[in-house]
């Protein structure tokens, strides 16, 4: 901030002329030679997110004569389709019925087992490896897994029948909660060690402060950690909501891809592989995205009301 | 004045220890603290001074000894339930509640009643003059703010005992003074028994009622400002409270209470706190401000007498720090009224009571020459 803009304004006309040159003065803005560094950002940016965002979001104006046979002549007819037709908009409802739940199991599960796992002990190193290890799993590796363990002849139910526990295999797979399990196995990791990292920046001498004020582990959790977590424990939930909400190798491979877990990215998919209809693929995948936004912007309004500011840990 | 400190007789120490791991943090640490005292826990880093006070608080379990008020057991009852304020080296402040929210919180996990949590926060807003602040986030405040939010949260729910854990060492050198005054002003208005942890031992000099030394996790010695400042019991203690002249030397002779010392081209009398054989390598304790230069105010004392050339000179305000080489290059720290020049070669006298001369031990790290010690502290 320079002088005249932090007192009184001065007239530009007024103001004091710079002696110092134009590069130099440039550089004080920020701008000289180390903004190249910024340009493979910036090419990988307009080339594969800025182009063919626009050009998908053009698409969508675009309707297939058969869409515009159906839903009428205009470049609307792919958003008419896609509100009108219950078979695609009903997807919305199934894809949050699975996200949602998720990303809030992952950030609720993963908080006390962070907390707990704050400091040192024996162990530890392990038990953090085996709660993340499940991050490297694919996708179609979990899914595979889930198939074998938890399938109607899998070793899950044979179990659960040899000692009686049930008289019919349980349906685990192929329907929604296949596609919630598989959606915990990759997200809970990730939600964990995100709250891991937001636990270990909240300075621990606030805790021991509280704990010398006569707060029980109740009372220091509920006043002290949790109004300082929030913050992250809602970016954690966005990210979390996010990833389930794209859900789509496992919506095939464990869900019910036709029925319960008819997720929009699998009508997107659908539009744009069996129907070869594009500017419809795009249309969905445009809606995810606004649903995306919306419950994102939710959560952010949220978080806009909690403290924000420095923690007084090592971040 | 409605905050008053709880009461007990008496805060007993027996044998207090902490190891981690194989590591001994803190050993046979016994102390007997009477209500309303000011104890100093003092010594360098690493020399467990925090380790007890965080012991002494319940934040770490003591792996021997106990802790008794009055007699009963207070190690096995949790941190939390203890009763004790605690102020910690960064504050610690809640950062996301306001300062009267701060100041409320511990009297709001005691149950207290609304009303009554209302009126003593305000009270304690005012005891550290906090009033403009009391709605702002820690976050808002100055250093010296939050430290006053700090100690008010410690010693609004009148607490047996108070604890600080190096509470001014954040912050500079003008607000150090306050706040140590201020510190001190509350300790006694309010009628509270704290214990005081510190590196700096002019602070603790000046606060305390008494002063516990450690070094290595071991007492080094417990006593007033006064026994301490005159009269440390070793070498290491003489080294923390300031006396920076440090000198090996040989014993001479022994006569009655004086001790004669040679060696490197010195000769001196001085005292020795514990008794010294004569042949022995001894170190030689003397204060700048009792090393002074020869003059007609300042005339030659009990026979003691070293020549030197002034190397620095260094101006102090009221007085000159003067660090002068003997012919043999041990370098001295003397204070002057007025500046010698450098290079000038200057007569140095000093009263044998104010020399002390302490044994060394072969296991001490002093093993190391001083001027291996003064690199080693360099390279730190």
């Amino acid at each position: 901030m320079s002088v005249a803009q932090a007192g009184r304004r001065v007239p530009r006309s007024q103001r004091e002329r710079s002696t110092a040159s134009l590069k130099h003065r440039l550089a004080e803005r920020g701008i000289d030679g180390s903004l190249l560094m910024l340009l493979p950002a910036v090419v990988f940016t307009v080339v594969l997110f800025i182009y063919p965002f626009t050009y998908g979001i053009g698409l969508t104006f675009q309707p297939a004569f058969w869409i515009q046979d159906q839903w009428g002549a205009d470049a609307f007819a792919n958003y008419r389709a896609f509100f009108g037709d219950p078979f695609i908009f009903d997807s919305i409802y199934l894809t949050m019925r699975l996200a949602l739940p998720v990303a809030l199991f992952n950030v609720l599960a993963s908080i006390p087992v962070a907390y707990k796992l704050r400091h040192r002990f024996r162990g530890k190193k392990l038990l953090t490896t085996l709660l993340v290890l499940p991050i490297t799993l694919g996708t179609v590796l979990t899914a595979q897994g889930l198939l074998i363990f938890a399938g109607r002849q899998g070793w899950l139910n044979r179990f659960l029948m040899s000692i009686g526990l049930v008289d019919e295999p349980l349906q685990l797979v192929n329907n929604y909660w296949g596609v919630v399990f598989s959606l915990v196995i990759s997200g809970f990791p990730f939600a964990f060690l995100l709250i891991t990292s937001y636990l270990s920046g909240i300075d621990p001498s606030i805790e021991a402060a509280a704990r010398t004020m006569g707060a029980n582990w109740v009372q220091r959790f509920r006043r002290v950690v949790l109004p300082l977590l929030a913050p992250g424990l809602a970016t954690t939930f966005i990210l979390t909501f996010v990833l389930a909400f794209s859900v789509f190798p496992s919506a095939r491979l464990v869900g019910d891809a036709m029925g319960e877990t008819r997720v929009m990215s699998l009508m997107a998919f659908r539009a744009f592989g069996e129907q070869n209809d594009y500017p419809m693929a795009s249309t969905i995948a445009v809606m995810m995205g606004l649903v995306e936004l919306v419950v994102i912007a939710v959560v952010l309004l949220w978080r806009s009301f909690m403290y924000k500011g420095s923690t007084g840990g090592k971040g | 004045m409605a905050i008053a400190a709880g009461r007990f007789e008496s805060l007993e120490l027996q044998g207090v220890g902490r190891s981690f791991g194989g590591q001994t943090a803190l050993a046979d640490l016994d102390l007997t603290v009477r209500a309303g005292e000011f104890i100093a826990l003092l010594g360098p880093s690493g020399c467990g001074k925090s380790t007890a006070l965080n012991c002494i608080a319940g934040l770490l379990p003591l792996t021997h000894g106990q802790i008794l008020i009055d007699g009963s057991r207070v190690d096995t009852v949790p941190a939390e339930n203890r009763g004790f304020g605690m102020v910690f080296q960064n504050y610690a402040l809640f950062p996301h509640l306001s300062v009267e929210k701060n100041i409320a919180f511990g009297l709001q996990m005691r149950k207290v009643p609304r009303d009554e949590v209302r009126r003593r926060v305000a009270e304690a807003v005012a005891l550290v003059k906090l009033e403009q602040h009391a709605k702002k986030l820690p976050g808002q405040l100055s250093g010296g703010q939050q430290q006053r939010v700090a100690i008010a949260r410690a010693v609004v729910t009148e607490p047996r005992l108070v604890l600080m854990d190096e509470p001014l060492s954040n912050l500079d050198a003008k607000l150090r003074l306050e706040m140590r005054t201020e510190i001190r002003r509350l300790h006694q208005s309010l009628g509270l028994t704290t214990i005081y942890v510190t590196h700096d031992q002019e602070e603790a000099l000046s606060m305390a009622d008494r002063l516990v030394v450690l070094r290595d996790g071991r007492v080094q010695q417990v006593g007033t400002p006064e026994q301490l400042h005159n009269d440390p019991v070793n070498w290491h203690v003489a080294d923390f409270m300031g006396y920076r002249n440090l000198v090996d030397l040989t014993v001479s002779s022994v006569e009655g209470g004086v001790v004669t010392v040679e060696g490197q081209g010195i000769r001196l009398h001085g005292t020795a706190p514990e008794p010294v054989a004569v042949g022995s390598a001894v170190r030689v304790a003397i204060r700048p401000e009792d090393l002074v230069v020869v003059s007609p105010a300042h005339p030659q004392v009990g026979g003691n007498a070293v020549g030197a050339t002034v190397v620095t000179v260094e101006y102090h305000g009221r007085e000159f720090a003067v660090g002068v080489t003997t012919p043999q290059g041990q370098l001295l720290h003397v204070h002057a009224d007025h500046p010698p020049v450098v290079g000038s070669p200057v007569d140095l006298t000093a009263d044998p009571a104010r020399v002390l001369v302490y044994p060394v031990d072969a296991a001490d790290t002093g093993a190391l020459s001083l001027e291996e010690r003064e690199l080693e502290e360099v390279r730190r």
